[in-house]
């Protein structure tokens, strides 16, 4: 058995870890909070777009915009979402998991794609095994704004409109509930499948349809990268709070673990010592 | 006066939502105004000002960043990818901008790219200004 200071120890350090991880699930709620908050406020504007883009894309049938058509595919782009930072449960490695089950499936080789990394987990783990990263985009802020991605956004949009990419895949972690996310994979490009949930509008188009598809298409699949990147920030810190939640419980049962060791180990000693005292007292007697 | 409903919308959020009587901005084919009982229209917009008209007279000018209009008989929406009101444009932030994107004009004409983002950088700079100053 382990001696009483051994123990004592080990009690003291484990409560330090709880410490830290109880102050690093409290700064995950009040940032999962916000993140919530933010992906929120995106959801007028996402509609809107969506009502809009689908209501004159199915207006505009037959339209010849690369962005809405499919073409052979010679290169496919994957943008991966994931965080700078560890410590959030499976939230990184259930997205990277994905991803290369996905790759492994569809492709021989490594030219037939290229990685669009967000967040630097992703970067350094792609890196690292020889995929080709096309972009990377690291630091992202935890309450990413709109400019901060625009430029990103818009040079993934760019790579499919100059032919770098004949289709582009996203693949992030859909946020549910605190408890829970699960990755979700989503075809970006092409925009061949735009949801048309509420009824369609015809419109009149000033000046004409083409010229509207010109500017809405790339700003459309700019926003549903903002959208994403808005989602799986939500995710991200509320699997960080719930990671640390759990391991700041199993601090906790550590601790009663070894205050119950310990205590044992008192009362042996204490036990021990007064047996000694008698037997040294019968030996006198 | 019959009204029509205006809102503005961001990625990051609402930036404004009233009943006004008039909204009048520029959009690529020209100048529009758009009154109560427009038809559904849908229109690309200039890197300019939205104009909204209360009560006879001008209640608030919006500066947008490019985006779109969509009008319909009882709403109109604006979709820009920035947009803010004049009084929360931070001016010194869009002067600093506006140096920035002639000192970039002035350096380099070949790489184009650089070149066309520079001049989009400065409308809008200059476009935040005009609006901060009251001046469109």
């Amino acid at each position: 058995m382990a001696s009483l200071r051994d123990i004592k120890t080990r009690i003291n350090s484990t409560k330090k870890t709880s410490q830290i991880t109880k102050a690093m699930e409290m700064t995950s709620a009040a940032k999962w909070n916000r993140a919530v908050v933010n992906a929120k406020s995106f959801v007028p504007y996402m509609e809107k777009i969506q009502e809009v883009t689908a209501s004159i894309a199915a207006a505009t049938k037959g339209s010849s915009h690369p962005m809405l058509k499919a073409r052979p595919v010679k290169k496919t782009g994957y943008i991966v979402i994931t965080s700078d930072r560890g410590l959030a449960g499976a939230y990184n490695s259930n997205v990277i998991r994905r991803v290369q089950q996905e790759i492994k499936k569809r492709h021989q080789s490594n030219d037939e794609f290229a990685i669009i990394a967000i967040g630097r987990v992703a970067r350094d783990f792609f890196a690292k095994r020889g995929y080709n990263v096309a972009l990377e985009y690291v630091g992202v802020n935890d309450q990413p704004s709109f400019a901060d991605i625009k430029n990103m956004a818009s040079s993934t949009v760019g790579m499919f409109s100059d032919g770098t990419f004949d289709e582009i895949y996203i693949y992030y972690s859909h946020y549910i509930s605190a408890i829970s996310q699960a990755v979700t994979e989503k075809k970006l490009l092409p925009l061949s499948e735009i949801a048309t949930t509420s009824k369609l509008t015809s419109y009149e188009f000033e000046p004409s349809a083409e010229e509207i598809l010109e500017v809405l298409l790339p700003q459309y699949a700019e926003s549903l990268i903002y959208g994403a990147l808005l989602d799986s920030k939500a995710s991200e810190h509320a699997a960080r709070m719930t990671a640390m939640r759990n391991a700041t419980d199993n601090a906790k049962e550590l601790i009663r673990n070894y205050t119950l060791m310990y205590n044992r180990a008192r009362q042996a000693a204490i036990t021990q010592e007064i047996t000694e005292i008698v037997g040294g007292a019968a030996a006198l007697e | 006066m019959k009204t029509i409903k205006v809102s503005v919308v961001t990625p990051d959020g609402p930036v404004y939502e009233s009943d006004v009587e008039m909204v009048s901005t520029r959009g690529k084919g020209g100048e529009l105004g758009i009154l109560p009982g427009h038809i559904p229209l849908v229109a690309p917009l200039e890197i300019t000002s939205v104009r909204l008209k209360k009560n006879g007279k001008t209640d608030e000018v919006i500066a947008v960043s490019g985006g779109f209009l969509e009008v319909r008989p009882d709403k109109v929406t604006v979709l820009a990818q920035a947009a803010e009101r004049a009084s929360d444009i931070d001016v010194e932030r869009a002067q600093r901008a506006k140096e920035r994107a002639e000192q970039r004009l002035n350096q380099q004409h070949q790489e184009h790219i650089d070149f066309k983002r520079a001049e989009i950088a400065l409308k809008r700079a200059m476009n935040r200004i005009t609006i901060a100053e009251g001046k469109f």
